[in-house]
């Protein structure tokens, strides 16, 4: 695990600004920031590890427990709001039985809310994984979270 | 390679393209046109061509902004013009390869418009449909033209010749340019670019910075997503201009996470101006060396913030922190910084390319150039609109968005994001520039443009605002952290029914002092949405708050739905659909909603068939229905 996570970070050694983009990194290919990557950045950085997490609980990006296979995740922008985002979410959290920031038991979905997209022009949209889905309906989306 | 050589080969590969023996197909595969459906369609062409055995070659482009229309696909037959297709499915690419491509019939039911020389009978002329017309393209207007990954395509149509003709002036001259330009920044607030170069440039410090604002935090809007993902290279040579000017070595691009595409093409677009010596030593074998690097939001509002930004990019907590100094002074790592927002960058190379006096026959006497708009909401035609400025709302809103949706009555239009305002109907003709919108409450913000209909809940919006910036609040001052809170418990209680009199003057009162009292923009504008609703609708604030009614139709816990009996025909979908088991009935016996279980999800009125339309949402009034089903009458 050590090494994975050293091999992980090899490349940023030395950059400016760093931290952020490691942590990005080690959540991009863990899912989550493990207690043993932020204390393996915190040996590299030189730096407490009570830092990184100052930093990393800032941003919305980072989470520290696993997170399920699938990501779900569903606006609330503007413009998702006023064509019907809530009820979406409201959908999906009823399908999967969880609220925003969870995972199912099974650990198949995590869901989220996230401010805007930027596929506004489609509104309400919803995104799994890397898929983006655009016009939403409750009835459609259920249909969507079906075929994971 | 001279640049000359470069942009010989480029221009040599993009005629070859045009001239090419065989179709062309472009398909619009935006982050937008993907969300409606482009990729099953691009898979469509790919396996029709395959099977009937045609040749062709398929582009991915940006998006050229008609999203309502979206899958968008083009195509050019040799020797014919470009045909635009609107609302493209798989089923339609069948069609279209059978009728067009082989039988020659180019489907004028199916198209949108056509682009460039020459017409087809049946089909209009895309720039002059009324949703375009009044449209100016210079910050897009090689978005859904070139392929974005491809620099020859930029090169070809007169890119980065801004930058070599920047190279040949003294950074003293390319400010008065920008300055005569009267280019103002489009992150929000407005700033002269050129005075802003000058701080900067006049500075002293090494190494110097630039930084380009690609955080577009903005929720609703995608202006700057767009032309990332359509014309990369068109940011990148404004960057390197501004770097030139104001003599930065290094430069970083702040783009939220939440954009992959947007990072992916950036990222592509680096690697090959690498390649092409337009980026690292000697660029260009002058004597200008710059180097760039992208940075990744991590998903904070604030760090929109320039100061956020820059403690963002250093790898700390994204906090704000007062000004001065300001970045031309004390910027990352405390050397000279100059920050613009991505279409700012946008129009400087532009400007560059075409001259400052052509920029500034645009616009009004003190906006001047033209404006990116994403145009959404409630309204028919959504998508990214650019517009020179002074052009008013009813123009953008009815000639080129078409109006509301569903022909609902219009209320109002929010501009600037969670720092702007909420305009009524009385604002529609007033032209859109800077000072025009502050002076109505509101601000022109990024370019994001929401419309509302009878059925947005004015309230509710406030709300939402609120709930946003207390949400991305990062705390550090106190009217900010704790004032946005009070302002949202207040809203909160108003629509939930338990609003009280004297609750407009008391978030008016909190409102003053948050906007005076906070260390940040994202505190001093946070009250705008409020006030400006309390404003324009101070109407809808007093029936949430004195008769506990929503006239929208939207806060939860003033609504109720009832099913009405002398409609039900006993048919038993909205049964069977409610998800908490709140509705009884049987089969041919009237049903029955118990609103104590009701949890107002709006699915039976959704689901109930429209012949029927037994269904109906209220507030505040009573509806008189049976507490029992009962037997569906014979009459009806
Ligand atoms: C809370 C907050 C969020 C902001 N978000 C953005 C943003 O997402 N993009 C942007 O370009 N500017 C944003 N700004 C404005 C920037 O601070 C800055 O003024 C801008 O990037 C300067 O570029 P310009 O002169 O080209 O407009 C934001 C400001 C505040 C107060
Ligand atoms: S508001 Fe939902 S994608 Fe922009």
């Amino acid at each position: 695990m050590v090494e994975q996570i050293e091999n992980m970070l090899a490349s940023y050694k030395g950059e400016k600004g760093g931290l952020i983009p490691m942590l990005q990194k080690v959540q991009q290919r863990l899912g989550y920031l493990s207690p043993e990557a932020v204390s393996q950045i915190a040996k590299l950085l030189n730096i407490s590890e009570s830092e990184i997490f100052g930093v990393a609980s800032f941003y919305a990006q980072f989470r520290f427990t696993p997170s399920g296979e699938h990501s779900v995740k569903v606006c609330l922008g503007t413009a998702c709001h006023v064509r019907g985002g809530v009820r979406i979410l409201e959908t999906v959290e009823r399908e999967l039985n969880i609220v925003p920031g969870g995972t199912t038991q099974d650990y198949k979905f995590s869901l989220e809310r996230v401010a805007c997209f930027g596929c506004c022009a489609l509104a309400p949209v919803m995104v799994i994984d890397k898929e983006v889905y655009g016009r939403m309906a409750p009835a459609k989306a259920k249909q969507i979270l079906a075929e994971y | 390679m001279t640049f000359e050589q470069m942009q010989r080969r480029a221009i040599s590969e993009w005629e070859a393209l045009e001239q090419s023996s065989v179709p062309r197909i472009l398909v619009g595969a935006a982050t937008c046109g993907r969300a409606a459906g482009a990729g099953a369609v691009i898979e469509a062409l790919q396996t029709g061509l395959r099977q009937q055995g045609l040749e062709a070659t398929i582009t991915q482009v940006g998006c050229i902004g008609l999203c309502y229309a979206e899958p968008l696909v083009d195509i050019i037959k040799p020797s014919r013009p470009r045909i635009c297709y609107s609302n493209v499915t798989p089923q339609i690419v069948t069609q279209l390869i059978e009728d067009y491509l082989i039988k020659d019939d180019p489907r004028p039911d199916l198209a949108l418009g056509t682009i460039g020389d020459g017409s087809v009978e049946g089909i209009p002329k895309f720039f002059e449909l009324p949703v375009l017309k009044p449209q100016v393209r210079i910050i897009l207007r090689h978005c859904g033209f070139i392929d974005p990954t491809n620099i020859n395509h930029y090169l070809a149509n007169g890119g980065y010749s801004g930058l070599v003709k920047a190279l040949q002036m003294s950074p003293q001259e390319i400010i008065q340019e920008i300055k005569k330009s009267g280019l103002r920044g489009r992150g929000g607030a407005g700033f002269p670019t050129g005075q802003k170069w000058e701080f900067c440039r006049n500075a002293s410090g090494e190494p110097k910075y630039i930084v380009c604002n690609a955080d577009e935090g903005d929720p609703g809007a995608f202006m700057n997503r767009s032309l990332l993902e359509g014309d990369p290279h068109s940011v990148l040579e404004g960057m390197l201009i501004g770097a030139y000017t104001i003599g930065a070595s290094e430069g970083y691009i702040y783009c939220r996470a939440e954009y992959p595409l947007a990072l992916e093409r950036l990222d592509t677009a680096i690697k090959q101006m690498e390649t092409n010596n337009l980026l690292g030593d000697n660029i260009l074998g002058s004597h200008f060396s710059f180097h760039l690097k992208i940075k990744e939001g991590a998903g904070a509002f604030v760090c929109g913030e320039e100061t956020a930004l820059m403690a963002s990019v250093e790898g700390r907590r994204g906090m704000p922190r007062s000004r001065p100094p300001f970045p031309a002074n004390s910027g990352l790592w405390g050397k000279p910084t100059n920050i613009n927002n991505v279409e700012t960058w946008g129009s400087v190379a532009a400007i560059l390319q075409k001259g400052a006096e052509w920029y500034s026959g645009y616009g009004t006497e003190r906006s001047k150039g033209t404006k990116t708009f994403s145009l959404v909401g409630k309204v028919e035609r959504t998508g990214l609109i650019e517009v020179p400025l002074g052009i008013t709302l009813r123009e953008i809103i009815y000639n080129i968005g078409g109006g509301v949706v569903e022909g609902k009555q219009f209320k109002g239009v929010q501009t600037g994001g969670p720092s702007g305002g909420c305009l009524s109907s009385d604002f529609l003709d007033i032209p859109i520039d800077y000072e025009s919108l502050a002076r109505a409450g509101s601000i022109m913000g990024s370019g994001g443009m929401i419309v509302m209909d009878e059925n947005t809940c004015i309230v509710d919006t406030a709300h939402y605002f609120l709930d946003f910036v207390q949400r991305e609040s990062c705390g550090k001052c106190v009217p900010c952290r704790v004032g946005t809170r009070q302002m949202l418990d207040i809203l909160e209680r108003i629509t939930k029914g338990q609003g009280q009199p004297g609750d407009i003057e008391q978030l008016q009162r909190l409102a003053e002092t948050v906007r005076d009292g906070s260390l940040c923009a994202l505190g001093g504008t946070a009250p705008n949405p409020v006030l400006t609703t309390i404003r324009y609708f101070c109407n809808e604030y007093e029936a949430h708050i004195d008769q506990k009614r929503c006239p929208a139709l939207v806060c939860k816990e003033l609504i109720s739905y009832y099913i009405l009996p002398d409609k039900c025909q006993g048919c038993m979908i909205c049964l069977r659909n409610c998800p908490v088991e709140a509705i009884s009935g049987g089969k041919r016996m009237t049903h029955v909603i118990d609103q104590s279980k009701c949890t107002k999800c709006g699915t039976c009125l959704d689901v109930c068939p429209p012949r029927f339309n037994a269904v109906v949402k209220v507030s505040g009034e009573q509806v008189v229905v049976p507490q029992r089903p009962a037997a569906v009458s014979a009459s009806s």
